[in-house]
């Protein structure tokens, strides 16, 4: 039985409850497999620290809260500082990389993006969620790429389907270009010249 | 066999002009004599005689108390729901089936003291309603216990020396929050109050009578009123015809003049067609009404 | 019948509980909720108001639970299915007439998405503590049904069932999610709507005049007849005879109230869904129901690494209890383990039932979260020796 866990936070109004349905959509409709998501609910407007968890496993998730999570996605610093403790030792941290500066332990790794920049240059700051979900779906390859895609597609409200579409492959290439196999190519190519 | 048996026989055998609108069955009544909540059920069905409508589509709910027995003597489909729920029951009634008419024949403590609640926010969505509300200033049926419609200074078994919280102005309290039909009648005027029946039935939205009716078992005997002849004297002395009169200035004080007449008429839609019509501008053609007959799933 | 394509979202869908159950409420053919907002239950009338308008549905949102309970039983006699949505301090007000609902024999459904109480508690945390309530909480002696999904998919098809057995034995059902079940998205599959058994109002065919609304000629529940079709009949919330009218004598209320407990005592196996497994040579059987099934399996799974026998029972209906089963395995096992998220609301039915033929352990959990697994583990270890 496998059981990953995940903890999604940042503040109210980023899209922190969708990014997890778009995630358990991916496993649990496109996957799959079972994937249960649980939002923390509470008095919290506009800006405070906002979070949503999600279990997913081959079989049925009998336990459905998380306790330490496998990956953790932070897209706010408040969000860093409220559950940076729980993270699983070898767990993947996945961040904004403008807005939180992780200080990760040792094996535990670390992925940042840039995702509210990404979707600035978009046009539209709203779509930062999806291009941290492009990301998240490269890094951690828990959906595959176009289970996630579609998730994202069956998602967002009508209408704006291409714009976020657009925001998940922008997230999607961050990765490919600053972690993927060229951009390992690429660094091992820099060391070698030297 | 006397004559006499023969002759009252023959009394017995004569029916009642509205016996077709009550359960026959039923019959005697639990009202005291003098009572006036039965003069109220016979204008309520000579209403429904003279405006012709289909009893079958009529329904009729109660609450609990004296009055609140009155859906159990109507021949109609009756409900006699929970103490001051019977406009939220009828409430579901209306909607489940927006064909029907439905009225609300209630007392004063179920529906202005248990039931307040429901009464002014059925009166604000202007939920349509037929609300009869007869008002004889007491809990009778509990014994005499204070009303939030008992006069200042009136006796009640809960208030011996005297009631010195200040009551409702039933009127006011309606029109004021969106009843589009208010009128007040003592069951003295039983002409004006079967036409303010009839009135009321053709109207729509929450529509709202008060009826001010002796209880001489308890009210008058508490406060030292005299018999329920005296009481109608008195409504016949002391009541003033005020068509028109502002609502704010009907309120009723102990033994004082009672101002009757018809206070708010005013043709605005009910509930239902504020419904349709902002679903029918918002949605379009997405927009699937209740149909009449109710939600009902047919075979 | 098959359900009315109207009220169907077939297909796959990533919901949670409370939003599984208003799909499964419209799929069941509800057209009519009256409700008042309140955590955690909301998002089920939230998801039908939406929807509603687009299937000749109508949500009003009434001033108070005692009113959108009363508006549940009134639009209930119109044949219009009906349904009313809380949470415990809701429940508290929905009382009064939910017992109008028993006795007037009125069809209906009850969501309780439960959170932690008493009294105001915690609104946006689970709780498991108003099972006993949903059992006894309007005065008088009644029946009725209470149900208890484990997941969305069972909040979807379990509504059905609900509004289904309450047409059939004309009662309140009450269907008790917990929080955690009515906040936890998971993957919901809603079949077409010609694979949805429904069960329509068991209208009455005799003509006006030749009706009783409580006459049941031998059988335990009687016909029906909604208001506008000319019956022009009477119902009350007093003791009533079989022409709904009031009677106040000790005999009629023998006959009046004795078949409200029949009528469902009598189809207790009918009604009765259990989830068994592993029971035949278990020492210890653990009964659980809505989310704390789930965790209870995990806390089995632990367990059985020790090498106990250990049989499973998840009570899907809550009310009527599974009397006779429990009765049957006490002479059977050493011990049932009960955890539920209270101090012990269940067991004491299990306890009553098992007549100390097996020992009963009661793993309470005050609400505001689920079970440790390892603490289940451990009771079912300490039962075990």
């Amino acid at each position: 039985m496998s059981r990953t866990e995940i903890r999604i936070t940042g503040f109210g109004g980023q899209g922190v409850v969708l990014s997890g349905y778009i995630i358990g959509r991916a496993c649990a409709i496109n996957g799959g497999k079972h994937a249960t998501m649980i939002q923390s609910f509470g008095p919290e407007a506009r800006g405070s620290a906002c979070s949503a968890t999600l279990t997913v496993s081959d079989t049925m998730v009998l336990y459905p809260y998380i306790r330490r999570p496998d990956i953790f996605v932070v897209m706010s610093a408040d969000g860093y500082a409220t559950y940076r403790d729980e993270m699983k030792d070898d767990g993947i941290l996945v961040h904004e990389a403008n807005l939180v500066h992780p200080e990760p332990k040792k094996g535990q790794s670390v992925f940042g993006v840039p995702s509210t920049r990404i979707a600035e240059s978009l046009g539209r700051p709203i779509v930062q969620n999806i291009a941290m979900m492009g990301f998240f779906a490269a890094v951690t390859e828990l959906a595959s790429r176009e289970e996630m895609r579609n998730a994202v597609k069956d998602s967002v409200p009508p209408g704006t389907e291409e714009l976020n579409l657009k925001a998940f492959d922008a997230g999607v290439a961050y990765f490919d270009d600053e972690y993927g196999q060229a951009a390992m190519k690429k660094t091992k190519a820099a060391a070698a010249a030297k | 066999m006397s004559v006499a048996t023969k002759e009252r026989m023959e009394v017995i055998e004569e029916e009642h002009p509205v016996a077709p609108f009550l359960r026959m069955d039923r019959i005697p009544h639990i009202w005291c004599s003098t009572c006036g909540i039965g003069t109220a059920v016979k204008c309520y069905a000579t209403a429904l005689e003279e405006s012709g409508v289909d009893l079958d589509k009529a329904a009729i709910v109660s609450g609990i108390g004296c009055t609140g027995r009155v859906a159990g003597y109507m021949k109609l489909d009756a409900f006699h729901s929970t103490h001051g729920r019977a406009i939220p029951f009828a409430t579901g009634l209306k909607l489940g089936r927006p064909e029907l008419l439905v009225t609300v024949f209630s007392g004063d403590g179920d529906l202005s003291g248990i039931g307040g609640n429901h009464f002014i926010h059925a009166a604000r969505r202007r939920m349509d309603l037929l609300v009869i509300l007869v008002n004889n200033f007491i809990y009778g049926m509990t014994g005499g216990q204070n009303a939030p419609t008992t006069p200042l200074t009136a006796k009640s078994s809960t208030m011996p020396f005297g009631n010195y919280e200040p009551p409702f102005n039933l009127p006011h309290l309606a029109a004021s929050c969106g009843a589009t039909y208010v009128a007040r009648w003592t069951s003295l005027h039983i002409r004006r109050l079967t036409k303010a029946f009839k009135e009321a039935i053709d109207r729509k939205g929450f529509r709202f009578i008060e009826v001010i009716a002796p209880c001489s078992t308890l009210y008058a005997r508490l406060n030292r009123l005299g018999t329920g002849f005296d009481l109608m004297q008195f409504y016949h002395h002391s009541t003033e015809i005020q068509h028109g009169a502002d609502p704010a200035e009907v309120d009723i004080g102990f033994q004082d003049k009672i101002i009757c007449g018809k206070f708010v008429d005013e043709d605005k839609p009910m509930m239902l067609d504020l419904m349709h019509e902002h679903y029918k501008k918002t949605l379009g053609d997405k927009y699937v009404p209740m149909p009449p007959e109710g939600g009902w799933l047919h075979e | 019948m098959k359900a009315d394509p109207a009220g169907v979202l077939a297909g796959a869908h990533y919901l949670d509980g409370d939003f599984a159950c208003g799909e499964g409420a419209m799929a069941a053919g509800c057209r009519f909720v009256g409700g008042y907002p309140i955590t955690p239950s909301t998002e089920v009338v939230e998801r039908m108001s939406r929807r509603f308008p687009m299937m000749g549905g109508i949500f009003i949102q009434m001033e108070d639970e005692l009113a959108s309970m009363a508006a549940v039983v009134g639009a209930s006699w119109t044949g219009t299915k009906s349904m009313t949505v809380t949470s415990g301090p809701g429940f508290s007000l929905m009382m009064e007439n939910i017992g109008l609902g028993a006795m007037m024999e009125t069809p209906c459904v009850v969501v309780n998405v439960q959170r932690g109480g008493p009294s105001t508690g915690l609104p946006t945390m689970v709780g498991q503590a108003d099972v006993m309530q949903a059992r006894w909480g309007s005065h008088g002696d009644y029946e009725l049904i209470a149900l208890s999904p484990q997941s969305p998919q069972e909040a979807f098809d379990l509504t059905i069932t609900a509004f289904n057995l309450s047409e059939i034995y004309r009662v309140p059902v009450m269907f008790m999610l917990d929080e955690c079940v009515g906040h936890m998205t998971e993957k919901v599959v809603i079949p077409k709507a010609e694979d949805i058994e429904i069960v329509p109002r068991r209208l009455t065919k005799k003509p006006p005049g030749e009706f009783f609304p409580y006459r049941v000629n031998g059988n335990s529940v009687p016909e029906f007849a909604r208001a506008g079709d000319g019956y022009r009949f009477h119902t009350t919330g007093l003791t009533h005879d079989e022409r709904g009218y009031p009677v106040m004598s000790a005999d009629c209320q023998e006959v009046c109230v004795k078949r409200l407990l029949d009528k469902i005592n009598d189809n207790a196996d009918d009604i009765i869904m259990l989830e068994e497994e592993d029971i035949d040579g278990a020492d210890v059987v653990v009964i659980a129901f809505g989310i704390t099934a789930r965790v209870a399996r995990m806390g089995i799974e632990l367990a059985a690494k020790k090498g106990i026998k250990i049989g499973f029972i998840r009570m899907i209906t809550l009310w009527p209890f599974p009397e006779k089963r429990i009765r049957e395995l006490a002479g059977k096992i050493k011990a049932f383990v009960v955890p539920e998220i209270n101090y012990g609301q269940m067991v004491l039915e299990v306890e009553r039932c098992a007549g100390g033929k097996a020992a009963t352990v009661s793993v309470p959990h005050g609400g505001g979260g689920v079970h440790d697994p390892d603490v289940i583990r451990d009771a079912i270890v300490g039962a075990a020796k």
